[in-house]
């Protein structure tokens, strides 16, 4: 068998699942509400926060906002794809595309491609509302580069979560399995304020949140000083390499069913 | 018709409604976890907030308290909803169509299920909110205030909730409405008072959002006691919601009853 088997499975379920998304408003409209209403209720909502005392983020509330919100639509564009294949398993698609697939590592690489063009759609869409509502980045183009590669990551790490979980439970009940730790994660990290203002049991749970890493060095690419970049990348890259392995064992138990 | 009869209807709707509520814990048990959740989440992480000058207490605990009483009521819409369409999906609306039952009889005994999950909702929120240290300015009948606002407030959005089901007939709609209510609880007063939110648009959303009066008028009685104007607003905001949804509600069941 040779890598073409590959890509050609990859690419046909790439092409299923992106036409699906932007065919069907039900599935493209969510991935873009969510982070359009989280953006507008903190960017619009808490901008005076930037006042308080000890906030040293010298882009401006709007921009600390948005290196949330883009990390937060990177997670989900990878979630949501975790869905998209607890779905394809209860339409009883994946039974039959288990069985006619050449490679079936090339299903997960579908879907991996499928779950990084969405994002790139979300992350443009929300990067453009940004820009208009005063978005100002400091950083350099390479300072972007590193922002976007780090997102994709994320997203990246996101969907092999989503995909592990999917193919081990083949439902759609699964959605809080997959939804609820990411949520979590990302709730726990630095959102509204930089570390140093947070208080509590949340600045604890924070302090150990790899997602507050990512946070702060897309935040620091944002503002031009970039800050915590190889931790950042270190952890993201070791996300992504434990959730590969966590999607192959799905892929495993999904062919043990088929 | 007499009376009886039709308190007899009421009853046996609404045990039915507050069985079916209960029995269900995938809404019961959301509708009060992630408000204490994000209650637990923002009261420590947006703590900072309260050193802004002019902010109205110390602890944004006692800020936020008055967030999970609107965001559980969103819940209480999408349950009261789902309900709803769960019984035109399975033919029940259609088979009580074909009994003497009264409209207004089906309409108040689903209205049950809202109430009693309201009442949990808010009587919880209370418990926890006092236990983690917010004390309540307007003291015990300020609780019991509160309390009774809440359920105003629940009764509102599961009346719209109600709504969009008779209306549509189906569940994925009320799902699909969902986020539309999330958004007048995020486009509102809900982070920081009106007073200190800095953007225009947002300040001028927020002072026509109703959302904005009814978590005032609980953080009324939390943070400064008894405030009547605070009071009226919230009262009338959430009393008007239901009102409106009720008619809205009783004229889709007519619609819907008609159909049958």
């Amino acid at each position: 068998m040779t890598g073409s088997g590959f890509w050609s499975v990859a690419r046909a379920v790439a092409w299923r699942n992106i036409h699906n998304f932007f065919s069907n408003p039900a599935l493209a409209v969510p991935a873009l509400l969510f982070p359009m209403f989280f953006f507008t209720a903190f960017a619009g909502g808490l901008s005076r926060v930037d006042q308080v005392p000890g906030f040293d983020y010298g882009a401006g509330y709007t921009t600390f906002v948005y290196g949330f919100v883009l990390l937060q639509a990177s997670t989900f564009g990878g979630i949501f794809t975790g869905f998209s294949i607890a779905r394809d398993f209860e339409s009883g698609f994946s039974r039959r595309l288990l069985m006619a697939a050449p490679r079936h590592g090339g299903i997960i690489g579908g879907y991996w491609l499928a779950a990084l063009t969405r994002a790139v759609f979300t992350v443009t869409v929300i990067t453009v509302v940004a820009l208009i509502a005063g978005l100002e980045i400091h950083g350099s183009g390479v300072d972007l580069v590193g922002l976007y590669a780090l997102a994709l990551l994320v997203n990246t790490a996101a969907m092999l979560f989503g995909t592990g979980i999917a193919m081990r439970l083949r439902t759609m009940q699964a959605a809080p399995a997959m939804q609820m730790p990411a949520f979590l994660l990302l709730f726990l990290a630095p959102v509204w304020v930089p570390y140093d203002l947070l208080t509590g049991w949340v600045q604890t749970t924070a302090s150990v949140n790899p997602i507050t890493l990512m946070l702060e060095a897309g935040r620091g690419f944002l503002a031009g000083d970039p800050t915590k970049v190889l931790p950042a990348f270190g952890v993201a890259a070791l996300l992504a390499s434990v959730t590969v392995l966590w999607a192959r064992g799905g892929l495993r138990s999904a062919e043990r069913a088929a | 018709m007499n009376r009886s009869t039709l308190a007899l209807q009421v009853a046996v709707l609404a045990r039915r409604s507050v069985v079916r509520t209960m029995r269900q814990p995938a809404m019961v048990i959301p509708s009060l976890v992630f408000p204490l959740l994000l209650l637990a989440i923002n009261s420590s992480g947006l703590d900072s907030a309260t050193r802004l000058p002019g902010f109205p207490t110390d602890s944004y605990l006692q800020f936020a308290l008055a967030i999970p009483f609107v965001q559980g009521a969103l819940f209480s819409a999408n349950s009261a909803g789902t309900n709803v369409a769960n019984d035109i999906e399975s033919g029940f609306l259609n088979r009580l169509a074909l009994t003497p039952l009264r409209r207004v009889a089906l309409m108040m005994g689903q209205l049950a299920g809202i109430l009693a999950l309201g009442l949990i909702q808010a009587i919880t929120f209370v418990v926890i909110g006092v236990a983690f240290g917010s004390g309540i300015a307007a003291g015990v009948a300020g609780a019991l205030v509160i309390v009774a606002l809440s359920l105003v407030i629940s009764l509102g959005f599961g009346l719209i909730g109600a709504f969009v089901a008779l209306r549509t007939g189906t569940g994925e709609a009320v799902q699909g409405v969902f986020p539309l209510f999330f958004a007048a609880l995020f486009l509102s007063s809900m982070a920081l008072p009106r007073n200190l939110i800095e953007t225009d648009w947002f300040r001028t959303v927020a002072t026509w959002n109703p959302v904005s009066y009814m978590l005032e008028a609980i953080r009324s009685l939390v943070i400064t006691g008894w405030d009547g104007e605070a009071l009226a607003l919230g009262f009338a905001c959430a009393g008007g919601l239901a009102l409106v949804a009720l008619l809205a509600a009783s004229s889709a069941l007519r619609t819907q009853m008609l159909r049958t």
